[in-house]
């Protein structure tokens, strides 16, 4: 009961004279032998140097980190006044964008825990990737409450933490329980990460041939030996760790909707928003790990292991999440008509056809139109042009929070209360190097970390599944080795 | 850990090298069936049946479950101490207690002591981190993360004879037998 492995052993107690009629899928290609893998995986990062177009990348990605690095520090000496917040677009950039990367971060968890669960086992190939993706991309979210509050160096006040002031924060809050979400979240998926890549850096460890690789990969390994007895509890822990992750990533981008739903604005006082963004979520996410694995799996030879059947599948996640976020969109519209409140009815038209109808109908385009295009299979096997539609898609994400938040803040109750936003260049500057942070953590973690779960492919190998035929202890009448009883 | 040592072995045990699970599955059933029961395998990748053949027990789960059950009372006794207590604020006229509100911290806090339980509790338990192991010291030993299982009788158990040890792990198809110094 564990790593990506199947009901039939889990079930072998009882069911063991069923035999092995199923045939287990053929979930990796090339050779499929043990040591084949780990070589294959441990590769990438014992290679002495990586490919010239990782040295490109991360020379582009590390620039814009640095620059922001310099918009940050330029924001807080100066004020969010750098920023193109003002009166009565409060919320700009900032929201827009940590919304932006908090869901770009769901599909790791969701590939890591929920698939998991449903004993999806080509997940295994691309779930280590994913859940990088996923811290990474909450490092570059959380970034957004932190420097967004003004004075940063009473970041402080968001926690409920003992202070001169005898001052706590409010429970009622959705803006609390953002921070306990988001917290949350991002302490369970470095837990999650860390806690599969154990094995996998003993692996690294015991393959080293410098002294400084092995004691570093083996400081972080925790000296692992793979014994039964830890692979046992490892394993549970990891089942336990799924099933805890799954309700928290819905949980995570309800409470991020409630930050918007539980306030009185036209446009964000719906009961729809938790499943919309939480589908939002994923879509964006898959688009995203799409959009990063498909050039790295060509730059690293990976293409055994992350094969064109994990793309294809990922792919008709993207297509079925694609599909409800435009039937979200439709029955929004179809409730600020049928709900008869004019605030709402007016707000749903200035989407469409006010001053941001552009951004509107680009969100419409990308999100809604571009990913029905994976109807075709050919374009949903072919790499570049997935890449394509998925890229498409994060932009459409990314206007489809731009649209929530800025349409229904730019056009209040009162006339008299309406204007238009527009960003700095400061604004655009941070965003793209966010970008830039992400990028660099994940070119670092594909050359230095092992980017394929190696312990967990294995288990999917057809090598690994001789023993379905054993059983337990107490079922021994079945034992494949008949010499062995009469010991 | 001394006192077996000191009658038993000058070992710490004896490692059995396989190349093929179904050989340390055999080894691991005839290892019971012989009444040895300090012993332990090494795998590259989780076996499922291995641990129960072995005879283990997994508290992972109990410890999570009370993980989960402090992080529950904390959560919500954080929210109660501060709203209703400490730092009463009307807000919008809602009551000091409002649960309702406190279920999504209580939530988190839940999940985040359950997840810590789960992860702590499982190095915890297995006795990690360990820097050195008498395992270690079998230079083959390097390909269990690989492609190899381990299998080791260890010499303080009580049906351990360095001669007899040996003779049994040698008839079982494995690739190697070696001696583990401690």
């Amino acid at each position: 009961m564990g790593s990506a492995h199947g009901p039939i052993s889990v079930g072998s107690a009882g069911t063991q004279s069923r035999g092995e009629v199923w045939t287990r899928p053929v979930l990796v290609d090339g050779d499929q032998s043990l040591g084949a893998v780990t070589r294959r995986v441990c590769d990438v990062v014992e290679a002495p140097k990586p490919p010239r177009a990782w040295y490109i990348a991360i020379t582009i990605s590390a620039s814009l980190t640095l620059m922001l690095f310099g918009m940050v520090v330029y924001l807080i000496a100066t004020g969010v006044g750098v920023w193109g917040n003002t009166n009565p677009v409060f919320w700009g950039w900032d929201i827009v964008n940590f919304v932006f990367w908090v869901g770009i971060a769901h599909a790791g968890t969701l590939i890591s825990a929920i698939l998991f669960l449903l004993r999806q086992k080509w997940r295994t190939s691309v779930n280590r990737a994913a859940e990088a993706m996923t811290l990474f991309a909450v490092c570059c979210a959380g970034m957004y409450p932190a420097i967004h509050v003004g004075r940063i160096w009473v970041a402080y006040w968001l926690f409920p933490l003992p202070n001169q002031m005898q001052m706590w924060p409010n429970f009622r809050s959705p803006l609390l329980w953002d921070v306990f979400a988001v917290s949350t979240y991002a302490t369970v998926s470095l837990l999650f990460w860390y806690m599969g890549l154990v094995p996998d850096l003993a692996t690294l460890r015991d393959r080293a041939v410098t002294p400084l690789r092995r004691r570093l990969y083996g400081f972080f390994a925790l000296g692992w030996r793979g014994s039964a007895r830890h692979w046992q509890r490892f394993e549970r822990a990891y089942l336990i760790l799924a099933a805890l992750a799954t309700p928290l990533v819905l949980s995570v981008h309800s409470v991020v909707s409630f930050d918007f739903a539980v306030s009185q604005v036209p446009g964000w006082h719906t009961t729809i928003f938790p499943p919309y963004f939480v589908a939002g979520a994923i879509f964006s996410g898959f688009a995203m790990v799409v959009t990063i694995m498909v050039p790295a799996r060509e730059l690293f030879g990976l293409r055994d292991l992350v094969t064109m059947k994990h793309l294809e599948n990922m792919n008709k996640v993207i297509l079925a999440t694609g599909s409800m976020v435009g039937l979200a969109y439709a029955t929004e519209f179809f409730i600020a008509w049928y709900g008869g409140n004019a605030f709402e009815r007016f707000t749903f038209l200035n989407r469409a056809l006010g001053p941001y109808a552009w951004a509107y109908w680009i969100m419409i385009f990308c999100n809604v139109v571009a990913p029905q295009f994976f109807w075709s299979k050919s374009i949903r096997t072919n790499p570049w042009l997935m890449v394509g539609v998925c890229i498409l898609v994060n932009v459409g994400m990314w206007f489809e929070r731009f649209v929530i938040v800025v349409t229904s803040l730019s056009r209040d109750y009162l006339p008299s209360a309406w204007g238009y936003f527009k960003p700095t260049p400061i604004d655009i500057c941070t965003f793209i190097g966010t970008l830039g942070l992400f990028f660099t953590l994940f070119l670092l973690f594909c050359r230095y970390l092992p980017m394929v779960a190696i312990a967990e492919v294995k288990t999917v190998l057809p090598d690994a599944h001789a023993h379905d035929e054993h059983g337990h202890a107490g079922g021994a009448a079945h034992g494949r080795s008949p010499e062995v009883q009469h010991v | 850990m001394s006192s077996p040592q000191a009658n038993a072995a000058p070992i710490y045990g004896y490692l059995a090298e396989f190349d093929d699970k179904d050989a340390l599955f055999a080894c691991a059933k005839a290892a019971r069936a012989r009444g040895l029961t300090e012993i332990e395998a090494y795998t590259p990748t989780p076996l499922h049946g291995l641990p129960e053949i072995l005879g283990y027990k997994n508290y992972v789960p109990h410890m999570v479950f009370m993980g989960g059950l402090i992080g529950v009372l904390t959560g919500f006794g954080l929210c109660y101490w501060v709203s209703v207590l400490e730092y009463p604020l009307n807000i919008g006229g809602k009551p000091f207690n409002s649960w309702q509100a406190f279920v999504v911290p209580t939530f988190e806090t839940m999940i985040l002591f359950a997840s810590l339980t789960a992860v702590f509790g499982m190095i915890i338990l297995n006795g990690l981190p360990q820097p050195y192991h008498p395992v270690f010291n079998v230079e083959k030993f390097a390909r269990c993360s690989s492609d190899r299982f381990f299998f080791i009788v260890l010499s303080r158990d009580p049906k351990f004879d360095l001669n007899e040890t040996r003779r049994f792990l040698a008839e079982q198809k494995a690739l190697s037998v070696d001696e583990v110094p401690h």
